[in-house]
């Protein structure tokens, strides 16, 4: 049982890192770069999700 | 595990993303788009004559508000891929995770992502004056990331010092300070800035709340399905 436990865990760090860094990839696009378009299409959003904008 | 964490993820994000793009185009975007009247010198704040707090304001905009939806769709799921980062490294290390304690991580994931950095940098109306966006960034990543490593050492932490740390954590981001304009030139009145950053918190801690309880639901359930597919 102890065993299955930690093998499942040592599984899951591994998705979650993935998880987070790809979470941290998509706020960056929809909230921080700062190329033209992006800005343009996201400005409502950036500013009221409180992003840093302009 | 993989697909439990991107359907979890994609499943609480738009959902909660979803409402809170609804809430944002009712509450906030009217005040936003007050906000770009005065930006735009359509109005002036302290003219010639005194300008009415009820002014025309554009109606719904399809292309605009429509990826406005879109992307606050993807900006909660990618709250969520984080949250549930974290949430699944928690339920290994013995913690419940389903709908109701999300609630608790959606509040958590609010103060680490709006709060702490709107504590010192608030959610901006378009036109208010501001030091330069790439300093503004780095401090926001830099407190958000601090933030959410004293949330988790507040909660998961057992003794003193650790809190200690945690507080620490907090406090440092605006003790050092956030990067600040060397001049105010906003041209929008206080009024508008101040509804508009209370309403910009406001449906950021209801959205938090809805994307934690829906992200243990979802990542429960996923659970659940695995566990009964799975061989024993």
């Amino acid at each position: 049982m102890t065993t299955t436990t930690q093998t499942r865990s040592s599984v899951r760090f591994v998705p979650a890192l993935f998880a987070a860094v790809l979470g941290l990839a998509v706020i960056s696009l929809t909230g921080h770069v700062q190329a033209a378009a992006l800005h343009d299409a996201a400005h409502d959003v950036r500013h009221a999700t409180g992003f840093p904008c302009h | 595990m993989y697909s439990r964490f991107l359907v979890s993820a994609l499943f609480a994000g738009a959902a909660a993303g979803l409402i809170a793009g609804i809430l944002q185009l009712i509450f906030v975007q009217p005040v936003l788009l007050h906000a770009e009247l005065y930006e735009g010198g359509d109005l002036v704040h302290f003219g010639a004559a005194p300008v009415s707090a009820h002014p025309e304001l554009p109606g719904i905009d399809v292309m605009r508000d429509g990826l406005s939806l879109i992307f606050t769709m993807l900006t909660y799921t990618g709250y969520a891929l984080i949250m549930l980062a974290a949430m699944g490294v928690a339920e290994d290390r013995g913690a419940q995770i389903d709908g109701r304690t999300g609630i608790l991580w959606g509040v958590a994931g609010f103060v680490a992502f709006h709060l702490a950095p709107g504590f010192s940098l608030a959610p901006e109306v378009p036109g208010v004056a501001a030091a330069d966006v790439t300093a503004r960034q780095i401090w926001w990543f830099a407190t958000v990331g601090a933030a959410a490593v004293a949330l988790w050492l507040i909660a998961f932490g057992k003794n003193w010092m650790v809190w200690g740390v945690a507080a620490i954590l907090l406090l440092a981001p605006h003790i050092l300070g956030a990067p600040e304009p060397d001049t105010f030139s906003g041209p929008v009145p206080t009024e508008i800035a101040a509804l508009f950053a209370a309403r910009a918190f406001g449906i950021g801690l209801a959205a938090w709340v809805l994307l934690g309880c829906f992200a243990g639901y979802f990542w429960q359930r996923e659970g659940d399905q695995i566990n009964a597919t799975a061989p024993v």
